[in-house]
């Protein structure tokens, strides 16, 4: 039962071959054997799993059909979930029982899911790694002695190490797709404002945008119908129809036309990684499909770009945590100044003080024009950069890291060369386009994710484009080793 | 030296919705703490704003009724500082792209000439909560009802030179947003408040002084009194050899002086930047057409037309149009009485001094307009004296009834029997022999004494030109 | 451009973080880096280009002046770290 998609799950279920009470049973039980030492969940929630199943149960009893009823799903600890911790992967909001529901829980709830529980981040989505989490690292099922990826690093390796059917992540600079490539498992980061992010704590407004983590384009297709749509309480999600995300996934692919942008296939891309990447591309051709070079020139300043915008933005989003409302309180203030400065200061780790210092410098006076004025500006030529390539191509593809998985460690010293690992997925987020990781052939037992990137709102096409490429090849169907049924 | 002062005012102006700016919260005064403080207004982790259609609406309304040009595009801008009534840490306010750009006012001074006063601009923003400082555990305490009500802040141009001309502009200001019916305009409640930007400079000197902002001030007497502390303040810190430093200062009403609040200085760098939870606010010139179509008189307008229609004097018509409740009123009643001056004096007169009187607003008149016609329409056909309407006023005040009802009741009907008159004019001549001698010998002022004695006799009813005539007659 | 201790203390201030002291010297090497990153937006030319602030060029949605919410204040207030009387308490605040 631990290797069956969604549909099959569902199938199952209504067959009453088993009830989604003894499926998420099941999963609670492999979680408490296998996550001790994975760490992909901060917060497992039984009792409220069990509720759910149970009631899914009377649903199906009482002929519901829903496609995802029943379905235990790990939801990322970033989500407000009514009642239940939602940390965000931070000390700050470890005492944090959210009073309501996201948008995006509402709707899986209304779906009928069950939720296993809340999975391991980085703090506030804020690394590429999953080594700032305040719960400790999430490790790579791959290997152990290597990172999942980040920020939803936790999603990720829950779904790749079958600790859930799937899981929902959320993406401001490849925090989806990066660690979906490193783990091996389907990654999709939807146009921005195609998920509503009411509910989903706020790393930088204007790039943040959730999705799905699951193991095949098959899943993700049902997994986003319930998710996707406009919200009246997110003034940014689009009022935009959403297709019928299953209906598309087997057209058919010949005359696709597929451009490779020259500069993700150029310095820094490891020989590996770029071969493998060719060999998904070759069976795109044997699909019909055309491949044509393209060229995205401004690619080299989107990271500089993206750490000028992701910092402004979540310097202040991140002033809300004072210790006023909620969330960590220093002991004993002995002033207001003391109070803002000590709660802030115990709760948040490294790297979140890192960005907040580093937006508030971008923002302040005097550095307006240059820093984040200029990140705009040049937002905008590389979002034309992607505008020009839509006009010529259906979908880009490339590789969605540079390489294979990091050692834990590796990269935890030096910043910069940590944000460089999202060199391929950032400019997306810049633009606000969807974007997808695909597992394609394993490098040296290591998993590698072709990244998919679509125009707006072309969620259809790119699960389209993945689905198609999942029934020629079974690299998504891989379980790591130790984590087989 | 001979000092020139020059004044501009920020007014915050809280806009009459149901809801706040950007959440579905009630803007009611007055509730339990926090009780109307939802999870947008606290900033919890993962809320996001949603903008009030009717602030938007109310904005358009007040750019038309000031002339200004609109903000077509206008943009909400995050203004970052911490404080605890801040929920968010950062304040969603609008920065560059506002939505009224300039415009104008024109405000009457003390000498009856008409000055013009520039208004900059004016933007929507998210007011802040409340601090209380009374002693919780030796903590402030912090209410955030009032966090996210939507603020207009209007924000003037530095052209006043008096204390005198800033309340006159604030007066202006606080008559156009209640004729216009997005404000209600109570400044007890803190729904109209202002803050004066005071600098002075050597007449004659272009550049400007530098100047001091003095925060929050909830009465026109209160701003006029903290500008003129605040201008004899700089003057004597010049004077004294000294400089003035640009800061906020906060006036202190039971000392009368403003005094520097340092801790506010601090963090001025505020690091604006577009909110990108919020997107443009955009509209077409069909939206403001639809939304100023039915737009009330504004004062100016209807100043002029009381003074042509009803022939007030320009004092009577600007006293008369400083809240649209009281021109309302003073209508209702001109109509009703049919004689306009004569309604006039009474709004103006015996009205505004029970109100005064009783501290009451218009609203809360306890005499309808059709009350004090009906009472005007009585003196009008002789029913009764100017005098005894006074008594009449008074009754139908206390609730005893209508004009025609209380005279009825107290037999207040004015005698114009001449007959009756007559006899009560004889016997006053009869009884006061000496006063009458004196009359006939030339002292003309012996003849108020006379009406006084004949209107004591007949309980104030006899018509006072019937007396006075026949005075006249049976004494020459 | 590299940070001198005093500016990333001028930061933290705006920011109200408390940064140890024996910490200053490696985030003012941190964000020196960070920003030496972030240089390279230093050589493009961006005349004329107008600022991206959103991905979707979409305008405010407009919300219908209602009241939609309730009195939520116990929920709220169990996750604060202290109140009294429905009030949130923090350290006196003199003004």
């Amino acid at each position: 039962m631990f290797e069956q998609t969604i549909s099959e799950l569902s199938a199952a279920l209504r067959a009453g071959e088993f009830s989604s009470v003894e499926l998420t049973r099941a999963y609670l039980e492999r979680i408490s054997q296998l996550d001790g030492e994975l760490n992909s969940y901060i917060t497992v929630d039984a009792e409220g799993a069990l509720a759910a199943a149970a009631e899914a149960d009377r649903r199906i009893q009482a002929g519901d059909t829903s496609p995802l009823i029943g379905i235990p799903i790990a939801q990322k600890d970033i989500f407000c979930t009514d009642g239940v911790k939602t940390s965000c992967g931070s000390r700050m909001l470890d005492n944090f029982i959210a009073p309501y529901d996201a948008t995006v829980i509402t709707r899986m709830k209304q779906a009928g899911m069950v939720m296993l529980g809340k999975t391991n981040m980085d703090e506030f989505a804020m690394g590429s790694s999953n080594e700032t989490s305040w719960y400790g690292p999430v490790k790579n099922p791959w290997d152990l002695e290597r990172v999942p990826g980040g920020s939803s690093g936790g999603s990720a390796a829950s779904v790749a190490a079958r600790l859930a059917v799937a899981s929902t992540g959320t993406d401001t600079g490849g925090s989806i797709r990066q660690p979906a490539a490193l783990c091996g498992i389907t990654g999709l980061k939807p146009t921005y404002g195609r998920v509503s992010r009411f509910g989903m704590i706020a790393f930088a407004s204007s790039l943040d945008q959730a999705g799905t983590m699951t193991r095949s384009a098959e899943d993700a297709a049902l997994l986003l119908q319930a998710m996707a749509g406009f919200d009246t309480a997110d003034s940014t999600s689009a009022e935009e129809p959403v297709p019928d995300y299953s209906a598309t996934l087997n057209d058919d692919l010949s005359g696709l036309k597929i451009g490779l942008p020259k500069e993700y296939f150029g310095e820094g891309l490891s020989s590996e990684m770029a071969k493998t990447i060719h060999a998904a591309i070759d069976e795109y051709k044997k699909m019909g499909a055309e491949v044509v070079e393209i060229s995205l020139p401004n690619t080299h300043l989107a990271v500089p770009t993206y750490y000028v915008v992701a910092p402004a933005e979540c310097s202040s989003n991140l002033s809300r945590f004072d210790g006023v409302r909620f969330g960590h309180r220093c002991e004993e203030p002995k002033d207001l100044e003391d109070l803002y400065k000590r709660s802030r200061g115990e709760g948040f780790g490294d790297e979140v003080k890192r960005r907040i210092l580093m937006g508030a410098y971008a923002l302040s006076a005097g550095y307006y024009d240059a820093y984040y004025l200029q990140a705009q500006k040049i937002r905008h030529l590389i979002s034309d950069d992607f505008t020009r390539a839509f006009k010529e191509v259906d979908v880009i593809m490339g590789p969605t890291t540079p390489d294979s998985p990091f050692k834990l460690g590796e990269k935890a010293s030096d910043p910069v060369s940590m944000y460089l690992s999202d060199i391929y997925t950032i400019a997306v987020n810049l633009a606000g386009l969807p974007g997808m990781s695909i597992p394609v052939e394993p490098m040296k037992g290591l998993p590698a994710g072709l990244q998919i990137i679509g125009n707006y709102f072309a969620e259809a096409k790119l699960l389209n484009v993945a689905h198609r490429y999942q029934q020629q090849t079974d690299w998504h169907r891989l379980i790591p080793e130790g984590y087989g049924a | 030296m001979q000092w020139e002062i020059v004044i501009g005012l920020e007014v915050h102006s809280q806009l009459a919705t149901q809801s706040k700016i950007f959440s579905g919260a009630a803007t009611a005064f007055g509730a339990e703490p926090n009780s109307q403080a939802c999870g947008v207004d606290l900033g919890l982790p993962g809320v996001l704003p949603v903008l009030n259609r009717e602030v938007v609406t109310m904005a358009v309304q007040f750019g038309t009724a000031i002339d200004a040009e609109l903000g077509f595009r206008s943009v909400f801008a995050r203004k970052n500082y911490f404080y605890p009534d801040l929920p968010k840490g950062y304040q969603i306010s609008q920065f560059e792209l506002p939505i009224v750009g300039r415009g104008d006012v024109d405000i009457e001074l003390e000498d009856g000439t008409i000055k013009r006063v520039g208004v900059t601009r004016a933007h929507l923003e998210e007011d802040a909560g409340k601090s209380l400082h009374e002693d919780f555990q030796g903590c402030t305490g912090v209410d955030l009802n009032r966090a996210g009500t939507p603020l207009l802040e209007i924000v003037s141009e530095p052209d006043m030179r008096s204390a005198k001309e800033a309340v006159a502009y604030a007066r202006k200001i606080h008559q156009i947003v209640q004729y216009l019916g997005i404000c209600d305009g109570n400044m007890q409640e803190g729904s109209f408040r202002c803050d004066a930007n005071v600098s002075v400079r050597p007449v004659g000197q272009a550049e400007f002084g530098t100047r001091a902002e003095i925060k929050n001030l909830n009465s026109f007497r209160f701003l006029e009194k903290a500008i003129n502390y605040e201008v004899e303040r700089q003057v004597d810190v010049i004077e004294g050899g000294g400089k003035v430093v640009q800061e906020t200062r906060l006036y202190d009403a039971d000392k009368d002086e403003t005094r520097s609040m340092r801790s506010k200085e601090e963090a001025n760098d505020y690091r604006y930047f577009p909110d990108p939870d919020l997107l443009p606010v955009e509209f077409d010139q069909a939206f403001v057409d639809e939304v100023t179509k039915d737009l009330p008189e504004m004062p100016d307008a209807k100043r002029q037309r009381l003074i042509e229609q009803y022939g007030l004097k320009v004092a009577e018509a600007v006293t008369l149009i400083s809240s649209r409740a009281l021109a309302d009123y003073y209508e209702a009643a001109a109509e009703s009485a049919g004689d306009a001056k004569l309604a006039a004096n009474w709004v103006l007169g015996d009205l505004s001094g029970a109100m005064n009187k009783n501290n009451i607003a218009i609203s809360a008149v306890p005499v309808s307009p059709a009350m004090l016609g009906g009472m005007i329409q009585r003196i009008i056909d002789n029913t009764i004296s100017g005098k005894i309407a006074k008594q009449v006023f008074e009754a139908m005040w206390l609730g005893e009834g209508d004009a025609d009802a209380i005279i009825e009741a107290k037999g207040l009907k004015q005698i114009t029997d001449t007959g009756a008159i007559e006899k009560i004019v004889d016997e006053v001549i009869a009884a006061n022999p000496s006063q009458a001698e004196q009359f006939r010998a030339g002292k003309e002022k012996m003849l108020g004494f006379f009406v006084g004695q004949v209107m004591k006799q007949s309980k104030g009813k006899a018509n006072p030109q019937q007396v006075n005539a026949l005075l006249r007659s049976k004494l020459s | 451009m590299s940070l001198e201790r005093s500016d990333v203390e001028k930061i933290a201030h705006l920011a109200r973080i408390a940064i140890d002291e024996d910490k200053v010297e490696s985030y003012a090497a941190d964000l020196s880096k960070i920003l030496g990153l972030v240089a390279q937006m230093d050589a493009v030319d961006t005349e004329g280009v107008v600022p991206m602030a959103h991905p979707l060029h979409m305008s405010q949605r407009l919300r219908a002046d209602k009241v939609t919410e309730s009195d939520n204040r116990e929920k709220f207030q169990r996750i604060a770290p202290q109140t009294e009387a429905g009030l949130y308490l923090v350290p006196k605040v003199i003004e």
